[in-house]
């Protein structure tokens, strides 16, 4: 049914060409490995009319996904809905403003969902048997269950200071979590050295070329849902700076294929002040990123202080002619209180920092009113309540004087 | 002698072994130690300018070095040395 598309595992800094296998690392520079395509093929096979009599899920565009064979793991994943935003857009003084709302992405509520799809429809093709992951959050709650329901053992490596709902909606699928001594760089350190060692397939790790080409169909979702057309400006969370940097390649491949009509895109990334590399080094006009060494903010699935993709992340936004902020913890709150407010979608502290970001960029007057602008909610609110102030309802009798009182002659 | 983890990558140079022993003040000077003793290795650590490479951490007792003093970093005898291939985490 899929005849393979890719060509080899490239990397990216000197092109040598390496086997479909996993491997993550060029041998010549330690450059990343990237997944190579025939886009020739791709274009004879994949079209918008063929996209469109497939079921809406993110698959549609598998010819532009990395698997030499159907993919067998989180088969009704993606497609989210992509919704107008007309009551925040009035609030931040935007007339033709979306969210792609990955909040309620399909199993584990999270953009992740994509990628592990990917990742372990990959580790089922190379015959893995187990799967591992580092992380503080979405991405362990995702690996775990798609580990269920494919039959693969899990591994989990988290830092020793997460917080028990997050350790508990991992367990809860059945797999092995072993907390670590140290920040999440600490832990994704081992977990290259363990790379090495256990013939595990590391999802963000030696799986990592195919894991983060899942990221691309958020990308193509939004072109195709804004009507084949690609939008003035989209801002992306940044952690590692990989969703940005794959949204940018969803726009560049489906320019390429002719699939959408283009509008020079803007890539804007988004960070917390207290883990802001990628926008510092954004502000310095350099693809040099200076880490971070203890981060420090509510925005815990974006703490990577050491990103790895910071470089492409960086020279992808400057090229694009966007820009990249990084906002507070304070902001980051108030944000996901007017996302809630306004459209009703309770977003973690990531989406907050979106939120955030946008306004921000919109009031240093570089998004204009009427431009189509794309803003980019990852994860769901229910993950990360501790962010917020719990603040007690008042309580009263079951008689309606009570209420009356309650609510006084305003509403009499 | 410092202890030097090295990564899969590059113990075709190294014959196989995990973990080598080198000598040097510094880590510039224990990666020149490295590579008298496996010719090849300095060029896939570091670049034509002498750098280390952009997608190389390199770790002194678990402390990136770019948090220290980059390859003047000093190194003790006790001292573990970490070669780890810049990945990116599992978020966004």
């Amino acid at each position: 049914m899929l005849n393979s598309m890719v060509q080899a595992l490239r990397c990216r800094e000197c092109g040598r060409d390496y086997p479909k296998e996993a491997l993550h690392v060029c041998e010549d520079c330690f450059g990343p490995l990237e997944v190579a395509y025939d886009y020739e093929a791709v274009a004879a096979r994949l079209t918008r009319a063929a996209i469109a009599t497939r079921p809406p899920t993110m698959w549609r565009y598998r010819e532009l996904l990395p698997l030499d064979a159907p993919p067998t793991v989180g088969l009704d994943n993606g497609f989210t809905p992509l919704v107008r935003a007309d009551r925040l857009g009035q609030r931040l003084g935007l007339r033709a403003l979306y969210i792609k709302n990955d909040s309620v992405c399909h199993p584990t509520w999270s953009f992740k969902d994509r990628v592990v799809a990917v990742a372990l429809s990959k580790a089922r093709e190379l015959g893995f048997e187990t799967v591992a992951c580092a992380s503080t959050g979405n991405l362990a709650n995702s690996v775990s269950a798609h580990a269920a329901t494919a039959g693969l053992g899990a591994f989990v490596f988290i830092p020793d200071d997460l917080e028990a709902g997050k350790v508990l909606a991992t367990q809860i699928y059945g797999a092995r979590v072993v907390a670590v001594r140290g920040s999440y760089d600490d832990v994704n350190r081992l977990c290259a050295e363990l790379t090495d060692r256990y013939r595990w397939g590391f999802v963000n790790v030696n799986l990592r070329p195919y894991y983060a080409e899942g990221s691309k169909t958020y990308g193509y979702e939004i072109q195709e849902q804004l009507g084949w057309r690609q939008p003035a400006h989209i801002v992306v969370p940044m952690a590692s700076g990989s969703l940005l940097t794959k949204i940018g390649k969803s726009l560049d491949e489906f320019r390429q294929l002719g699939f959408v009509t283009t509008s020079p895109t803007r890539l804007h990334g988004a960070q917390a002040a207290g883990c802001g590399p990628i926008a510092e080094a954004v502000a310095r006009d350099s693809e040099d990123i200076r880490p971070v060494k203890k981060p420090q903010t509510i925005a815990k699935s974006l703490a990577i202080g050491n990103p790895a993709d910071g470089f492409y992340a960086s020279r992808a936004i400057r090229a694009s002619g966007g820009t990249a902020v990084a906002v507070s913890d304070a902001e980051i709150v108030e944000a996901m209180k007017l996302l809630g407010e306004c459209e009703g979608i309770f977003t973690e502290t990531a989406g907050g920092v979106t939120i955030a970001a946008l306004r921000r960029i919109v009031a240093e007057g570089r998004i204009q009113a009427d431009e189509l602008t794309v803003a980019c909610i990852t994860g769901n609110g229910l993950k990360t309540q501790e962010a917020l102030q719990f603040t007690a309802p008042p309580v009263i009798s079951p008689h309606a004087h009570e209420l009356a009182a309650l609510l006084g002659p305003a509403y009499e | 002698m410092a202890t030097v983890r090295i990564p899969t990558s590059l113990r075709k140079l190294t014959q196989g072994k995990e973990e080598v022993q080198a000598s040097g003040a510094t880590i510039g000077e224990v990666i020149a130690s490295l590579e008298s003793s496996y010719p090849g290795i300095r060029a896939r650590i570091c670049d034509e300018s002498g750098a280390l490479r952009r997608f190389v951490n390199l770790f002194v007792s678990a402390e990136d070095i770019r948090f220290l003093k980059n390859l003047e970093t000093p190194v003790q005898e006790s001292d573990e040395i970490s070669i780890v291939p810049a990945i990116a985490g599992g978020q966004c």
